[in-house]
C-alpha cells in the first residue's frame, strides 16, 4: 500500500507569480514620472540633504522631506559587485556590475545595474549615467542600466 | 522586571533538502525540548514562533506548523515573520506580564526550496529595490566592498572568520559545514560575488530548533531538576537602521552597537558571543560594532557561517549561547540575531549564570 | 479622533509639469521546487494505486486524512497507517454561484466537506451527481475514481450520492 521507501519524498516545480499594483504617494509619484520622462528626482530634506532615490520622511529625524529637486543622471560608484551568471530575474542577461551610485546632487546612493561587459572595468569611484528605457511604463526600471563614462 | 531564563533548548541538524515538512521538521524538536524541559504543550503559557512563508512559497505554513505543538485546546499562541530570535524577544515581553510562568518559542526554516538569494530580494523596498531583484549575496558583497574600501578590513580578514568558524563547527554535529581549507587555500579560489568568495558565505540550510522559557522559580525548579545552569536574561533589545541601502554606512551597525548597549553587554565581561553573521566580513562588523575584544569567543558553535537555516539561525545563536550556560562552559555570554539586508536588524541578548 | 489629511506632498518646481504615477505595477515571479512531507508523499503515491492512506495518533487514536505528519491535537507523531475508504459522510458544503477567475466548472457546482468512513479528519472534495439544490448534511456519497490514477488529488474526480439512506447526526456531528 505505501511505497517501502517512505524517506523519498515527491516533488514537483512550481511558480508563485503575482503582480501587485501598488499606490505610490506624491514623492515617489513625482519620481517615477520623472524617470518617464528621462529625469531623477530626489527629495531635499529641512537638513539640506538630498535623498536618491527620495523618500516621503527624513530617516535621520522622521521629518516630512521639504522639496523634490533634480539631480543628474550621472553620478560615482560608492560600492559594487559582479554577477557573472545573471538569474532570470536580473536586470541585464549579460554578466554585469551591482553598484550603490550617487548621482551627482545626491547625497545617499542608489542601487542599480551597471552594464560594464567585464568586472575589470568596475572601480570604487568610477563614473556612470543612467541608461533610460525606450518605452517608460512609471518604474524603477525605466532606468535600463546605468553605463560607464570613460575619462575623458 | 520578572526574571525569565532558558532552560532547554534543543535543534536538529541542519542540511540541505531536508526530507519532511514544515511539521515533520519542527515537531521532533519541540517534543524535545518539552520532554527536556518536563512540560506538556497544554501547560504552556505561551507559545510563540518565528518562520517565512515566502522561503516555501506557502501562505500561513506558519498555521499548518502549529499541528506540531499540539493546539488543541487553543493555546495563548503568536508567531513573527521574522528569525525565532524575534519570537523568543516577543515570548520574554509576554512573560514580563507576570501572569504565565512558562513559554516555548520555535523556528523553522526550509531554505532549499527555492532561490534563496532571489526570495530575500522581496524584503527590500518594494518600490525602488525589490523590482530589481538584486541577490542577497550581491548586497553582501557591497558591504564587503565597503569594508575593504574603507581600509577597514582585508579578504584575508574575511578568509579568517570563515576558516576559523567551520573549524569550531568541527565540534557541533547539528552544522552542515564542520572543516575548512586554510586561510592561504581559501585566498586561491574565485570570488562568487566579488569581493565575496564561496567560504565567505553560508549554506543553503533547512532547520528547525525549540526553546523553553520560565521564570523565577519556576525556572530554578525545572533547571535545578536537570542538573544545569538557568541560562537568564540578563538584557535583551532589538533596534534597526534604515531601510534604504544607500543612505547607510554599511561598514557600520549602528542598530548592533545599540542594541549591545540596551542589553547591558558592556555590564561586566563576557565569555563568549554568539553572533548571526551569515556573511563573513558581518562579523567583523558586528565584533566592532559591539566592542568585542579577543577576549571574548566568538561563535564556538560556528555560527551561521556553519549552518544557516533562514529563520533559525538567530534564535540558534541564542540556543547555542545558552546551552553552554547550562553546563557551565560559559558564565556570560552574549547571543545576537540579524534581520534584513547586510545586518539592518540586530538583537542582543545577553544571557548569564547567578 | 479625527484622521489629519493626507499632505500634499513637498513643493515641486519643474518644468514641464509632471504628473505624478499614481500607481505602479510590480510583478513577481519566484520558484521553487515544492517537496512535500514523508507522510504527504506516502498519502499520494497511496493514490496513484487507489487507495486512500490515513494515519493514526498513538494517543488519541484518531486517523488523519490527508496525513500531516503530526496529530494537531496531541502534537505527536502519528504513528500507523489506516486505510480509509472512498466513501463517507456530508458534513457541510458550499453551492458555487458566482463565476471567477481561473473557473474550470460548469456553474453552479457543489464542494463539501466528506468524513470518510475511517476517518476522523473531513476533507473537501468536488461533489457531482446531483442538482445543487438537493446537496445536504448526512448525504452519503462515494469517490469516482480518475481513469488515470497518478500521485495527486486528481487521482479522485468527485465524489457521487451513493444511494445509501443519509447518516445519523450523531455520527458525524463531532466533526461538523
Amino acid at each position: 500500500m505505501a511505497t517501502p521507501d517512505d524517506s523519498e519524498v515527491l516533488k514537483a516545480p512550481y511558480a508563485l507569480q503575482y503582480t501587485y499594483t501598488r499606490s505610490t504617494g506624491p514623492v515617489l509619484g513625482h519620481f517615477f514620472a520623472g524617470l518617464m520622462a528621462g529625469r531623477v528626482l530626489g527629495a531635499r530634506t529641512a537638513t539640506g540633504r538630498v535623498l536618491v532615490p527620495p523618500a516621503e520622511y527624513d530617516p535621520d529625524t522622521g521629518e516630512a522631506v521639504e522639496a523634490l529637486i533634480e539631480v543628474g543622471t550621472a553620478g560615482t560608484v560608492t560600492t559594487w559587485t559582479w554577477v557573472d551568471a545573471p538569474a532570470e530575474s536580473a536586470p541585464l542577461s549579460r554578466a554585469f556590475g551591482w553598484a550603490l551610485i550617487r548621482l551627482d546632487g545626491a547625497d545617499t546612493a542608489m542601487l542599480h545595474a551597471v552594464d560594464a561587459g567585464s568586472p575589470e572595468r568596475m572601480a570604487t569611484g568610477m563614473r556612470v549615467r543612467a541608461r533610460f528605457a525606450a518605452e517608460p511604463r512609471g518604474a524603477i526600471t525605466d532606468i535600463v542600466c546605468f553605463d560607464p563614462v570613460e575619462a575623458s | 522586571m520578572v526574571d525569565v531564563a532558558i532552560v532547554a533548548f534543543a535543534q536538529r541538524p541542519s542540511v540541505r533538502n531536508a526530507v519532511g515538512d514544515e511539521v515533520e521538521l519542527v515537531q521532533p524538536v519541540i517534543q524535545q525540548a518539552l520532554e527536556d524541559a518536563g512540560l506538556r504543550a497544554s501547560e504552556l503559557g505561551f507559545v510563540c514562533s518565528g518562520s517565512c512563508d515566502y522561503l516555501i512559497g506557502r501562505p500561513f505554513s506558519f498555521v499548518t506548523a502549529l499541528d506540531a505543538v499540539g493546539a488543541w485546546p487553543p493555546l495563548c499562541e503568536s508567531h513573527v515573520e521574522m528569525d525565532g530570535a524575534f519570537a523568543f524577544y516577543e515570548a520574554w515581553v509576554r512573560l514580563q506580564h507576570g501572569d504565565v510562568d512558562t513559554a516555548l518559542v520555535y523556528a523553522f526554516g526550509r531554505s532549499s526550496l527555492g532561490s534563496l538569494p532571489i526570495i530575500l530580494s522581496q524584503q527590500l523596498d518594494p518600490y525602488t529595490v525589490a523590482p530589481l531583484f538584486p541577490d542577497a549575496i550581491s548586497l553582501a558583497a557591497l558591504q564587503a566592498r565597503a569594508l575593504l574600501d574603507g581600509g577597514r578590513a582585508t579578504e584575508r580578514d574575511f578568509a579568517e572568520v570563515a576558516c576559523r568558524s567551520r573549524r569550531a563547527a568541527e565540534g557541533n554535529p547539528n552544522a552542515q559545514l564542520r572543516q575548512s581549507a586554510d586561510v592561504e587555500a581559501l585566498l586561491g579560489a574565485a570570488c562568487l560575488r566579488p569581493p565575496l568568495r564561496v567560504h565567505d558565505c553560508p549554506p543553503i540550510s533547512d532547520g528547525a530548533c525549540a526553546m523553553v522559557l520560565a521564570t523565577g522559580e519556576r525556572a530554578r525548579a525545572i533547571a535545578s531538576a536537570r542538573g544545569r545552569a538557568p541560562a537568564w536574561v540578563a538584557g535583551v533589545d532589538h533596534r534597526i537602521d534604515p531601510q534604504d541601502l544607500g543612505s547607510r554606512d554599511l561598514t557600520r551597525a549602528p542598530s548592533a552597537k545599540l542594541a549591545a548597549e540596551r542589553a547591558g553587554a558592556h555590564r561586566a565581561p563576557l565569555d563568549l558571543a554568539e553572533l548571526h553573521a551569515p556573511f563573513s566580513p558581518q562579523e567583523l562588523i558586528l565584533r566592532e560594532a559591539m566592542g568585542l575584544g579577543p577576549q571574548v569567543a566568538i561563535n564556538p558553535s560556528g555560527g551561521a557561517l556553519a549552518a544557516n537555516p533562514m529563520m533559525v539561525a538567530g534564535l540558534t545563536r541564542v540556543g547555542e549561547a545558552a546551552l553552554r550556560i547550562h553546563d557551565g562552559r560559559a558564565g556570560r555570554a552574549l547571543a545576537h540575531a540579524t534581520s534584513g539586508p547586510c545586518l539592518q536588524q540586530n538583537l542582543v541578548c545577553v544571557l548569564e549564570a547567578r | 479622533m479625527s484622521i489629519p489629511p493626507t499632505p500634499a506632498g513637498p513643493a515641486l518646481e519643474f518644468d514641464p509639469p509632471l504628473s505624478p504615477v499614481m500607481r505602479i505595477d510590480c510583478p513577481v515571479r519566484l520558484d521553487y521546487t515544492i517537496a512535500a512531507g514523508r507522510e504527504q508523499s506516502r498519502f499520494l503515491r497511496a493514490m496513484s494505486r487507489g487507495h486512500l492512506l490515513g494515519r493514526r495518533c498513538p494517543e488519541c487514536r484518531k486517523v488523519y486524512l490527508p496525513p500531516r505528519g503530526t496529530c494537531p491535537r496531541c502534537g505527536v507523531m502519528t504513528a500507523e497507517d489506516v486505510e480509509v475508504q472512498p466513501r463517507g459522510t456530508i458534513t457541510t458544503w458550499c453551492v458555487t454561484n458566482v463565476p471567477y477567475e481561473g473557473q474550470v466548472l460548469e456553474l453552479p457546482y457543489v464542494t463539501a466537506s466528506v468524513l470518510l468512513d475511517g476517518a476522523d479528519l473531513p476533507f473537501y472534495f468536488l461533489i457531482q451527481g446531483l442538482p445543487a439544490d438537493q446537496i445536504r448534511m448526512g448525504m452519503r456519497v462515494e469517490a469516482e475514481w480518475a481513469d488515470t490514477l497518478g500521485p495527486t488529488l486528481d487521482s479522485i474526480r468527485c465524489f457521487r450520492p451513493s444511494g445509501e439512506p443519509d447518516a445519523d447526526p450523531a455520527s458525524y456531528a463531532e466533526h461538523v
